[in-house]
């Protein structure tokens, strides 16, 4: 049987990963798919809580994550778009001005 | 090893061994009515009747030099063949297609025809078609050819489109039938009303089922909604760059698709297994039957539909296809809550 | 013992796709191993009896915000990242100052591990209390999500809403085509 903390830390370890992967990356979309692996960490974290429990409101937390995901990667999605049709580029460097 | 473990593992190989069969009577039933549409034979030369044809197309196509275009991503370009024909064989996993059985006594306790029954089963199906979209998308953009790559863009595009109608149609039945359980859903429809009319779901959701059909042949990108491949415009699309055995697996899981999707069809409106006249040990031939009819009406529609315009697919899924579904399921639930409380 | 098999090869293939997926300069492959990812998350909620969320999370993270993703970087066809410009004028924008970020990631994973490490009462067994049945079920989920969480799940509804709006009004081409 599997301890509660070793989801935990599986959980940590992600999230970490995630915020690497912000810090790290000078793409746009891969910084999307670091907020991705963030909020998966968490959604994790909250059903080995539930399971731990007892209850199912760890798994109906996850589905409001999931909806807030969904809606975030739209959005996200088609500010990149607009984005890279102005500057050619997914580069977060490259927009350094407040106006064109 | 006892009995029953045997017998459930000839079950999951008979399954398999039905997909990949189904797949080369499916290109020979294709060519065949299609001739007969338009007035001509079809195969005729291979076989009786041209009926060893696949077989010839199989060793025609294995024979093929394979190529591999330049600048094309080497390991994609190989993944994507593979994923789509996996994702097409692991869909049926959960599609049972006979009543429980003991097969004439020879088992004490009766098994399930079909490979697996989980409580989420219909999820499960939604869950790994959607995944077949990948193999698709993935080809078009290793390829490094434009026609692939528009052919995966609109594959993306038009399966999110449609999932969206498909899983709406779904919900509504999972309504009415009150599991996600494909098995329960079906013995759910046995029966009879005022004695004839079979107790089938198509009955209560015409036009769930009419909204499952249409965006089933959408996410199985057949005629009239095959964008991906579109000979016209695309050259082949998304599988313009791929010969030989690559290339022949892309047809086979689109006929697997096919035949998963009917046969949930089958399952979740038109009763299963259930009919009348045979006992239900032999319901498989009912099952079978059914799925036949679905299967002939998927390529009838292929040679009769002409295809639609890019833009008039996405505004039918949109505009149309997607408000009746979303209006479907709170009708049902609205009459499911009337006549449940 | 099976399943805590199960759970290493689990959690080990999470953890390796969702390095890669930082690790290396192809949003394409950074997209797919994220896919393989997921499924492997998949099955640790199959483990923590949450099937219904394992399938979820395949129809609606592997199966549609995963494909809205690849066809975002098909559209764009970038393959590559640009290349670090380095600015000396620019506090920010040194090579050192990204490396302390992924210090910072690291730091915060060795002090989160450690801290749930010396929690003892999390040591617990994760499968101790509840009723696997009612836990498991779809029917429960589904009555507590229209009953408890009424609110949450029309605020979402709401926020599904603005962002459909916003994301048509920030990708629509300007001017009078269409």
């Amino acid at each position: 049987m599997i301890p509660l903390n070793h989801y935990l830390i599986v959980s940590a370890i992600l999230f970490g990963i995630g915020s690497a992967g912000v810090f790290m990356r000078r793409n746009l979309i891969t910084i999307l798919l670091s907020v991705e692996i963030m909020l998966n960490a968490v959604n994790l974290t909250f059903v080995a809580f539930g399971r731990f429990i007892g209850t199912v409101d760890g798994q109906i937390i996850t589905f409001f994550v999931m909806t807030v995901a969904a809606a975030e990667a739209a959005v996200g999605l088609a500010i990149v778009i607009s984005l890279y049709r102005h500057k050619e580029s997914l580069n977060p460097d490259a927009f350094t001005s407040l106006k064109w | 090893m006892d009995l029953r473990f045997l017998v459930q593992l000839g079950i999951i190989g008979l399954t398999f061994f039905m997909l990949i069969n189904a797949s080369a009577v499916l290109v020979l039933a294709e060519r065949k009515i299609m001739g007969f549409m338009q007035q001509r034979y079809g195969p005729y030369l291979v076989g009786p009747h041209g009926t060893l044809q696949p077989f010839a197309d199989i060793l025609k196509l294995l024979f093929k030099e394979e190529l591999r275009p330049k600048g094309s991503d080497k390991w994609l370009f190989n993944l994507a063949p593979l994923l789509s024909v996996v994702a097409a064989f692991a869909a049926f996993s959960t599609v049972p297609w006979g009543a429980e059985t003991t097969f004439f006594g020879l088992l004490d306790e009766p098994v399930a025809l079909g490979v697996a029954d989980l409580n989420v089963g219909v999820l499960v199906i939604f869950a790994i078609t959607s995944m077949g979209v990948y193999g698709i998308v993935l080809a078009g953009w290793a390829s490094n050819s434009k026609y692939s790559l528009l052919g995966g863009l609109r594959a993306s595009a038009q399966m999110i489109s449609y999932e969206l109608s498909y899983a709406t149609a779904l919900a509504a039945v999972i309504l009415l039938a009150g599991s996600l359980s494909l098995r329960d859903v079906v013995d759910a429809q046995q029966g009879t009303w005022l004695g004839f009319i079979p107790h089938w779901y198509v009955f209560l959701q015409p036009i769930g089922f009419l909204i499952y059909v249409i965006a089933g042949v959408a996410e199985t990108n057949r005629a009239p909604f095959d964008f991906p491949e579109a000979e016209q415009e695309l050259v082949a699309g998304y599988n313009t760059e791929y010969s030989s055995v690559r290339f022949a697996l892309f047809p086979q899981a689109e006929y697997i698709n096919m035949a998963t999707m009917s046969a949930v069809a089958t399952d979740l409106y038109l009763g299963g297994w259930h009919g009348p006249f045979l006992p239900p040990e032999y319901g498989w031939i009912w099952f079978l039957a059914k799925v036949g009819v679905l299967l002939f009406t998927y390529i009838w529609v292929r040679w009769t539909v002409p295809r639609y315009r890019y833009d008039q697919l996405m505004s039918f899924g949109w505009k149309w296809l997607f408000p009746a579904s979303v209006v479907n399921l709170l009708v049902t639930a609205a009459l499911v809550l009337y006549f449940n409380a | 013992m099976p399943e805590s098999i199960l759970f290493y090869a689990w959690s080990g293939l999470a953890i390796v796709t969702a390095a890669l997926v930082v690790g290396q300069r192809n949003p394409m492959y950074s997209v797919l191993l994220l896919i393989a990812s997921f499924g492997a998350l998949a099955g640790l909620y199959v483990q923590l009896d949450a099937p219904f969320v394992a399938v979820a999370q395949i129809i609606i993270y592997a199966g549609a915000i995963m494909v809205l993703f690849l066809f975002v970087v098909m559209l764009l066809n970038a393959p590559q990242e640009d290349h670090a410009v380095w600015d000396r004028t620019h506090p920010l924008r040194q090579p050192g100052v990204a490396r302390w970020g992924i210090l910072l990631a690291v730091l915060l994973v060795v002090q989160l591990a450690s801290a749930l490490l010396r929690a003892v009462e999390l040591g617990q067994q994760t499968k101790g209390r509840g009723d696997v049945d009612v836990i498991s079920s779809v029917r429960t989920l589904g009555h507590v999500l229209f009953t408890d969480y009424m609110f949450a799940f029309e605020a979402t509804s709401i926020l599904i809403l603005v962002a459909m709006v916003g994301a048509v009004v920030l990708a629509r081409r300007e001017g009078p085509s269409l």
